[in-house]
């Protein structure tokens, strides 16, 4: 049967749904706003302008990349060793491991955002047991910050590394590891040049996963970050929700969608180039 | 090789930063105060008879369930052709149907949700059930693609031949061949884009009304005025429900599979 | 004293015994193979030689040093893995490479060492490619230069040629026994496959349900098995059941054979007996020399030759005869069978074989 018949009626909602709805998200991003008028149908370049001249959004633009690249970072540092540990775990273990490492992926972010809220705040669980323990005076305030949102995306991304690192290994053949000790290698070594290698290419793509949906993420930088901290996701939510100022949001929306994106197949390049004929 | 001293020591840290924020909001449910306190100081159930007095999370509630339902639903039913068709067959433009049916899972959800929130207000369905169902769907399509086609992709391509060399009509390849040898996938499917569609806040949160308001925009809202033990309750009720379908899950496909979408190894 | 020395050695996995009381010499320079049908414990056997799995008794001798306790990584065997288990993310040269770094071979040296290993696989070419994109033929290669590059003392091999398909299979049975002697080295082979073994070897260890059950010349072993297990594993053989009256042995329905005498010791002194026959050892002849006749149940071509069931007094014989170019009996023609008493082995009946 014809694939473009097969794939017709999803194809026609994509069309509709996905296809259309962005490019006038596209169109919206040219007009321009008026407080009392409303979105006036114009056509110019004056959001963008706006938004890349003004500091205000490169702060918020340069805040969103780095609490990403810190997601990203933690994700690789924390993520990676327990891919590998999951490798090696005994079955029942492991199966354990896997519900309690994958299993919070299934539960929504505004609940596990709010644990954190709950554990953060200055009245929280953290403060509370280090000023019980004297090694504390006074609160360390971590709700509305920045590192209290890299941890608590942190919490939420690192799944994502766990699993794209732990599918590389899986791909991996076990003799390989045989093969290196019987030519006389220890276990440093045969980490360092033969396992953490192979997983390379699971380290990168986690790496990208996380690192955009961090930068795109909404929930979490906006209960622990508050009206205060914002992000560039939080930013858009209040021009289309608050401020009511759509096309400068569109225009932010779509200057985050290129940003993701020109990230996303440059990193997808630069891997490709490194890793050309290896891993086909 | 085995897992050392670190390795074990690292995995009990990790497993506590996994389940503290799941953990306290269970803990802190239970408690008899009116406000949040770790660990609760005498425990009762007072907060999970508060829910009955608060119609608008057991709305909520239901709103998700039926939302959840009816947009995997659609979603699994406009896939599992489309995943057939990508799944099997070389063709001029496969890797640019594939592209753009898992595109969703590149765009920023901010810019899909102000998206469909455009588009629908332009045509007055903002808010409606339906709208909101036909946007879950485009959202959690690439879940269910991308476990369709670890099961094709996996399946032996050469069963349908034998069931035509045996005289089986296309309809009767398809129904008694091919959906048995990919049910897990779809089935696998249905249920990640079920979960996802019940979690799913970002682009809810355009495009709901105060009769639409799904579970975790309702959550949202209150715990952005303010946290107290309702909303620890609510939620544990919503964990308890994702463990119960995660073990489940778990139990039936596997979890790891599940997640990773890849039907064979 | 042997070379390698495998001195009454053990495995067991829980209750199931995979190696029972195994031993086996190898002298310096010799090509050994362990044959025996998967789960007969000659994996078991090599993962011990190697270091991978510890003996439950017993002790591996290699060059007077005893080798137990002794790490997988100071063993400084070569070791060429069923499915090659080459460094994806390495080039050919990096992976031949690798055991010459752990051992802290620099510069020069490494390279000539490298070059010189890949000269004697023919891959010199191919120094700068990475695994995946080579053929099933030429990773073997690759395997066995990284293997052979360390200078091993002695190289173990785990079914490596089952990965390639049957005409590259030959050529490499041809290659590899050209490599191992050019590089002098010592050889232990594991297979299932009876042809590689023979065609491989110096010396074939048999090896059923973890013992040692014929350890001979692939030529020897083939003509003289010393068990009916031995006999039906190698090569096809026919299974004559019977016993000795005096000098004369008579089958099991009552037909008289002139057959070898039996050993002293051996099988068929005394209560039932087995013949082993080849069937290509078999003839067809005139009536009068006719040992026995019988009827053509089937007969299938095979090229090179022709194999016929032929139903007999003495049972279904297998037949195999070269094709030489004319008409052969067809199915339900009577042909008349004779071989010489001489080729009949005499054996105890197994219950297994």
């Amino acid at each position: 049967m014809n694939p473009f018949l097969l794939s017709a009626p999803a194809l026609a909602l994509f069309g509709v749904m996905l296809v259309v709805p962005l490019i006038m998200t596209f169109i919206l991003s040219f007009h321009s706003f008026g407080f009392y008028t409303g979105i006036e149908f114009t056509f110019g370049l004056h959001n963008y302008i706006d938004v890349l001249t003004d500091d205000y959004f490169y702060e918020i633009f340069g805040r969103t990349f780095a609490i990403a690249l810190a997601v990203t970072v933690i994700c690789v540092i924390i993520g990676t060793p327990m891919a590998f540990f999951l490798q090696r775990m005994r079955a029942w273990t492991r199966s354990i491991m896997v519900l309690i490492v994958l299993g919070p992926l299934l539960v929504s972010v505004v609940v596990r955002t709010l644990g954190w809220m709950i554990l953060l705040g200055n009245n929280g669980v953290i403060n509370s047991a280090l000023m019980d323990m004297g090694l504390l005076t006074s609160p360390f305030r971590m709700m509305y910050t920045s590192g209290g949102i890299v941890v608590a995306l942190a919490h939420v991304m690192v799944p994502f590394m766990v699993l794209a690192v732990w599918a590389a290994l899986q791909r991996q053949d076990p003799a390989t590891i045989a093969a290196a000790e019987s030519l006389g290698a220890r276990r440093s070594t045969i980490f360092r040049r033969v396992v953490l290698p192979q997983a390379m290419p699971g380290i990168l793509s986690g790496s990208l996963i996380v690192f955009s949906l961090s930068a795109s993420s909404f929930a979490t930088p906006s209960l622990i970050g508050g009206r205060r901290v914002k992000v560039v996701a939080t930013t858009v939510y209040d021009e289309f929700l608050n401020t009511l100022n759509w096309p400068l949001g569109a225009a932010i929306a779509i200057i985050l969608l290129v940003a993701v994106l020109v990230i996303m197949v440059t990193w997808n390049r630069v891997v490709e180039r490194q890793f050309a004929g290896v891993f086909q | 090789m085995k897992n050392g001293a670190f390795a074990h020591i690292f995995t009990v840290l990790f497993a506590v930063f996994m389940l503290a924020p799941i953990g306290v909001v269970v803990a802190v449910s239970f408690t008899a105060e009116g406000f949040l306190e770790f660990p609760p100081s005498t425990l009762s159930l007072r907060w999970y008879w508060a829910i009955l007095d608060n119609p608008d999370f057991i709305d909520a509630f239901i709103v998700s369930l039926k939302l959840g339902f009816v947009s995997a639903l659609l979603a699994t039913v406009l896939t599992v052709p489309a995943g057939l068709a990508i799944g099997r067959g070389r063709f001029r433009g496969r890797d640019a149907l594939q592209a753009l049916f898992l595109s969703p899972l590149t765009v920023p959800t901010v810019v899909l949700g102000i998206s469909f929130l455009r588009f629908l207000s332009l045509f007055g369905m903002n808010g409606t059930f339906i709208g909101l169902a036909v946007c879950h769907a485009v959202i959690i399509i690439p879940f269910v693609l991308r476990l369709v086609l670890a099961s094709v992709t996996g399946m032996d391509p050469s069963i349908e031949k034998a069931s035509v060399s045996l005289g089986a009509s296309p309809w009767t390849v398809f129904r008694r061949v091919t959906l048995p040898a990919i049910t897990p996938g779809v089935v696998g499917g249905f249920v990640l884009a079920f979960i996802t569609s019940f979690d799913e806040l970002t682009v809810s949160i355009f495009i709901v009304n105060p009769s639409t308001t799904t579970l975790p925009v309702r959550l949202f809202s209150h715990i952005a005025q303010t946290t107290d033990p309702l909303v620890a309750s609510v939620s544990t009720v919503a964990i308890l429900f994702t463990v119960v379908v995660m073990l489940i899950v778990d139990r039936l496909y596997g979890l790891d599979r599940l997640l990773i979408g890849e039907g064979k190894r | 004293m042997a070379y390698l020395e495998l001195d009454h050695l053990s495995k067991a996995f829980g209750p199931f015994q995979a190696v029972a009381d195994f031993s086996l010499d190898v002298a310096r320079g010799e090509f050994v193979s362990l044959l025996g049908p998967s789960g007969c414990g000659k994996t078991t056997t090599l993962q011990m030689i190697a270091g991978f799995e510890e003996p439950t008794s017993g002790t591996i001798r290699l060059n007077g040093r005893d080798l137990s306790g002794v790490a997988a990584r100071d063993r400084g065997l070569g070791i060429v893995f069923q499915t090659y288990a080459l460094f994806p993310h390495m080039t050919v040269a990096e992976n031949v490479g690798f055991g010459l770094d752990m051992r802290k071979v620099r510069g020069k040296e490494r390279k000539r060492r490298i070059a010189a290993a890949l000269e004697l696989v023919h891959l010199s070419h191919l120094a700068g490619r990475h695994p995946r994109q080579l053929s099933g033929g030429q990773r073997q290669r690759v395997a066995l230069a990284r293997a052979l590059v360390i200078e091993p003392e002695l190289l173990l091999l785990d079914e490596p040629l089952s990965n390639l398909d049957a005409k590259l299979r030959e050529e490499m049975q041809l290659e590899l026994r050209r490599i191992q002697q050019e590089a002098g080295v010592t050889t232990l082979l594991v297979t299932h496959d009876q042809n590689e073994a023979m065609a491989l070897s110096d010396r074939i260890a048999v090896m059923h349900a973890g013992t040692l059950v014929q350890e001979a010349a692939p030529f020897e072993a083939y003509e003289r098995p010393t068990t009916a297990f031995a006999s039906a594993f190698l090569g096809k053989s026919n299974a004559i059941h019977g016993r000795y009256e005096g000098p004369e042995f008579v089958t099991k329905d009552g037909v008289r054979l002139a057959a070898p005498a039996p050993a002293a010791d051996g099988a068929g002194a005394a209560g039932d007996v087995m013949l082993a026959l080849r069937p290509e050892r078999i003839l067809f002849v005139e009536e009068a020399d006719a040992v026995v006749s019988g009827k053509v149940v089937e007969r299938v071509f095979l090229g090179d030759q022709w194999l016929f069931k032929v139903a007999t007094p003495v049972g279904e014989l297998l037949v195999t005869r070269r094709n030489g170019g004319h008409a052969e009996p067809e199915p339900g023609a009577t042909v008349h069978l004779a071989w010489a008493a001489d080729h009949l082995r005499v054996l105890a009946p197994e219950a297994a074989a």
